[in-house]
């Protein structure tokens, strides 16, 4: 595969580590680096990216999966708009087996409702275009890089005259929880993996106010094992000679600037909620977006307000059991203060196929992401050839 | 976060150039070219794009590519002939 | 025996009920496509007999649910036939007889049973076994997915066949039939929901000619085989490697899948690891026999791409792990709940 195999080079890769392990050792210290994205944490461990790296290199695994820190109540909000017979509830496969208090929507669709997968927010239109007696909702989740799908899958719901379709935006952006994990007096963090992907969207530059405020170096970085051990060793020489800059170590994909077509659709069609919930690391304000009124009538949140309505007072009555309940060492993984396999429901009461925790629930999350591909501790092995 | 994969542009679907038909490795997918629209640069059939959930996200550009590529490979014939002046000394 | 060739358009619920309307599809469908020497074609009667050979029998069952009913390479009734001849072939057993049992949603179009047991007709044609009886249900509309195929099959083991996780040894070498997740990747595109297309079809098939092939040469020395269906080949292994207490390790690169495969799984998500198969199967072969093991397997039709792809190691027990070329190694669990796309 083009674009692909060339970033998946066994000597390349090879070459990289033992020039990271050569600078590590001349150096003497330790460096603590966060890959923000989760799509960054499946690759180190789908590629076993650790081993390769000597033990004086932390890496510590951030909150970028949408996913993961998704609340329980929106799950659950989802599914209760989905418990309306004329809706046809539509997510992406990462949501079905996500948690919520009643289920996760693989076990509701089961149990009879109308729930179905979709690899694009376009199909999700189609799906609307061909059921004109059905309501699709698409339950909208992801970063700035998934936003403007939505954006433009609702301009295009209104561009047809459709009437029937809205989205559930649950859609974050990246900059806030970095800031929120830079802002914990307890982290030690040395510098940032970037997340590449989102960075197409909002531009490599998007990252400058963090270098700027924080006095840590972020790399911009692509998600193959090549991209990914390049950009650690970018960091490491930032950080060996005391720097901290903003470096693109993905510029085949990402530019400097932002995206000129997604930023003016994105902000056309969304704007700031004033907070928003994440698991793990609380409410932080700025940090999610939800449709603009102008747009309204595509606003699942508006047209089912009162199936939620009727949510929240039935949630409340049940005695509205606290979403931190278990949760406290979910935030401490998250912001890197505590190892997956430290935390005392791992692999125990927390696993794949039952989590507890926000990061068991995504193959992105660190739990799930250490619980699939690293569980044994191991030394590097050769591979026998 | 955000799972996005290479894929090349094989042709456009609608006289107005907005969806696209990509091929990743033999697999193929209609794909918005909206966020790609715009006045300083055209898209072309054969041209590489990163996609994601449907929607081409970035083109690709061969010579950046091309570059990082050369800066790893010289990484590692450096390291090369390091261990190579390292066997002659040893010797 | 009438022979009134079967005309109704529709399966009704009166079809299931045992009466004329059962007879008329019975004789007038579902005989005339599975007839056989075998099928008691004179009279139909209550059990098929079978002559039994000296040795040992191999019986077992499987059921199929799929949704579509075809796609490429296959449908539920060729996939409701290979799946237990495989059942069996991996046994080390060769296929005797199947019972074939059918549910039916009432509305569904005679044309497609019609069209499924000529695909089943053929398959066993094509796996030298028959079809020896069976049994046909009709459920109200709305109560299945058009149809739903049970196999039964019986086979008789081969000389010097003793497959056991026990027997599987460190140093035990693990052969791959052939490249995988066909099959998975085929069935989840064609159910149409991703709106993706790829030149591929399913790798439904016996695979009994490769397992007879490869017991031929070496019976003795194979320790254990598995058909790896729904999980894919990291579940059969991790089970492999629970049941024997060893650690089986693969190498990536040595792992054969098609091109068209490996584009989906990226773009999708998915481990093609994970992605079912219906005709290929694995087998642990001792070190000593394994590359005459391959070249046995390889020689038959269809069996040109198989491989050795990993060993048996001591530890840790119980893991199956998955070594990279750049010399690291990651555990691969067995699939969890079903297999989904993912975006992030």
């Amino acid at each position: 595969m083009k674009y692909v195999d060339e970033y998946r080079d066994p000597e390349l890769i090879k070459a990289t580590a033992r020039e990271i392990t050569a600078l590590v050792e001349k150096s003497g210290r330790l460096f603590r680096i966060m890959e923000v994205c989760g799509g960054h944490t499946h690759s180190i461990y789908r590629f076993g990216l650790e081993q390769l790296l000597p033990p004086a290199i932390e890496l510590i695994h951030g909150p970028g999966c949408p996913v993961c820190i998704l609340p329980m109540e929106r799950v659950d909000e989802g599914m209760a708009i989905a418990a309306d017979k004329r809706v046809i509830l539509t997510a992406y496969g990462d949501m079905m087996r996500v948690p919520g208090h009643q289920g996760s929507a693989l076990q509701l669709k089961a149990r009879g409702l109308d729930i179905r997968m979709v690899y694009s927010p376009l199909d999700a239109l189609k799906l609307a275009q061909i059921n004109p007696e059905r309501e699709v909702v698409f339950f909208a989740i992801g970063f700035e890089t998934t936003a403007p799908a939505t954006a433009l899958t609702v301009l295009k719901a209104r561009e047809l005259g459709l009437t029937n379709f809205t989205a559930f935006v649950n859609h974050v952006t990246v900059i806030p929880p970095m800031r929120a994990v830079l802002d914990d007096p307890k982290l030690q963090l040395d510098g940032f993996i970037g997340p590449g992907h989102v960075a197409t969207v909002i531009g490599a530059s998007s990252y400058e106010e963090i270098v700027r405020d924080y006095k840590k170096p972020v790399i911009v970085s692509g998600f193959e094992p090549l991209d990914i051990m390049q950009s650690i060793l970018m960091l490491l020489r930032q950080l060996s000679a005391g720097e901290a800059r903003l470096e693109n170590q993905y510029s085949r994909v990402v530019p400097f600037a932002a995206n000129p077509v997604a930023s003016q659709v994105l902000a056309e069609v969304f704007e700031l909620r004033d907070s928003f919930e994440w698991r793990g690391l609380g409410s932080i304000a700025n940090s999610a977006v939800k449709l603009r009124e102008a747009f309204s009538q595509y606003d699942a949140e508006v047209r089912f307000a009162h199936l939620l309505a009727a949510y929240h007072r039935q949630f409340e009555l049940s005695s509205g059991p606290s979403t931190a309940a278990h949760e406290a060492p979910c935030g401490d993984v998250l912001k890197g203060l505590m190892k997956p396999k430290s935390c005392p429901f791992f692999g125990k009461e927390c696993s794949p196929e039952n989590p507890v925790g926000a990061l068991m629930v995504s193959s992105e999350g660190a739990c799930a992401a250490y619980y699939n591909y690293a569980r044994d501790k191991q030394t590097v092995i050769t591979n026998g050839n | 976060m955000c799972l996005a994969i290479p894929g090349k542009i094989e042709s456009f679907v609608d006289a107005e150039e907005r969806m696209a038909v990509a091929d990743i490795s033999g697999v193929k997918r209609q794909v918005s070219v909206d966020l790609l629209r715009r006045e300083d640069e055209t898209l072309k059939v054969g041209d590489w794009v990163l996609i994601h959930v449907g929607f081409a996200m970035s083109k690709i550009s061969e010579s950046q590519a091309k570059e990082q590529l050369e800066i790893l490979t010289m990484l590692g014939e450096a390291q090369k002939a390091m261990e190579e002046i390292q066997d002659l000394e040893v010797c | 025996m009438v022979t009134e060739p079967f005309r109704d358009t529709r399966i009704e619920l009166s079809h299931g009920s045992g009466g004329l309307a059962s007879r008329r599809l019975l004789e007038g469908l579902i005989v005339p496509h599975l007839a056989n020497s075998q099928f008691n074609a004179g009279a139909l009667t209550d059990a098929a007999i079978l002559p039994i050979e000296s040795g040992h029998l191999a019986f077992t069952a499987d059921s199929f649910v799929v949704q579509p009913l075809r796609f490429a390479g296959g449908s539920i009734g060729s996939l409701s036939v290979h799946g237990t001849v495989n059942d069996l072939a991996v046994s080390g057993a060769r296929p005797l007889a199947l019972l074939s049992t059918f549910i039916l949603e009432a509305g569904l179009p005679a044309v497609v049973l019609e069209a499924e047991l000529s695909a089943m007709a053929a398959a066993c044609s094509a796996a030298g076994v028959n079809i020896v009886g069976g049994d046909t249900k009709v459920v109200e509309h709305g109560k299945a997915d058009g149809m739903y195929v049970t196999t039964c099959g019986i086979g008789v083991l081969e000389a010097n066949v003793k497959l056991s996780p026990a027997r599987v040894q460190v140093g035990d070498k693990v052969l791959l039939s052939g490249p995988i997740g066909d099959h998975g990747i085929t069935v989840l595109l064609a159910r149409g929901e991703l709106d993706i297309e790829a030149e591929l079809a399913s790798d439904s098939r016996s695979v009994w000619p490769m397992v007879q092939a490869l017991l031929a040469v070496c019976a003795a020395e194979v320790r254990w085989m598995r058909d790896p269906t729904r999980g894919g080949v990291a579940s059969s292994l991790n089970e492999l490697a629970q049941d024997a207490k060893l650690c089986v390790t693969l190498r990536e690169k040595d792992i054969p899948v098609r091109d068209c495969v490996r584009g989906a799984c990226e773009v999708l998500g998915l481990d093609v690891l994970h992605v079912a198969n219906e005709g290929q199967f694995l087998a642990v072969v001792a070190a000593s026999a394994a590359e005459q093991a391959l070249s046995a397997v390889r020689a038959v039709p269809g069996g040109e791409a198989a491989a050795l792809i990993g060993e048996v190691e001591s530890g840790p027990a119980g893991r199956l792990r998955v070594f990279t070329e750049h010399g690291s190694s990651r555990v691969v669990e067995m699939l969890v709940g079903e297999q989904l796309p993912r975006i992030c």
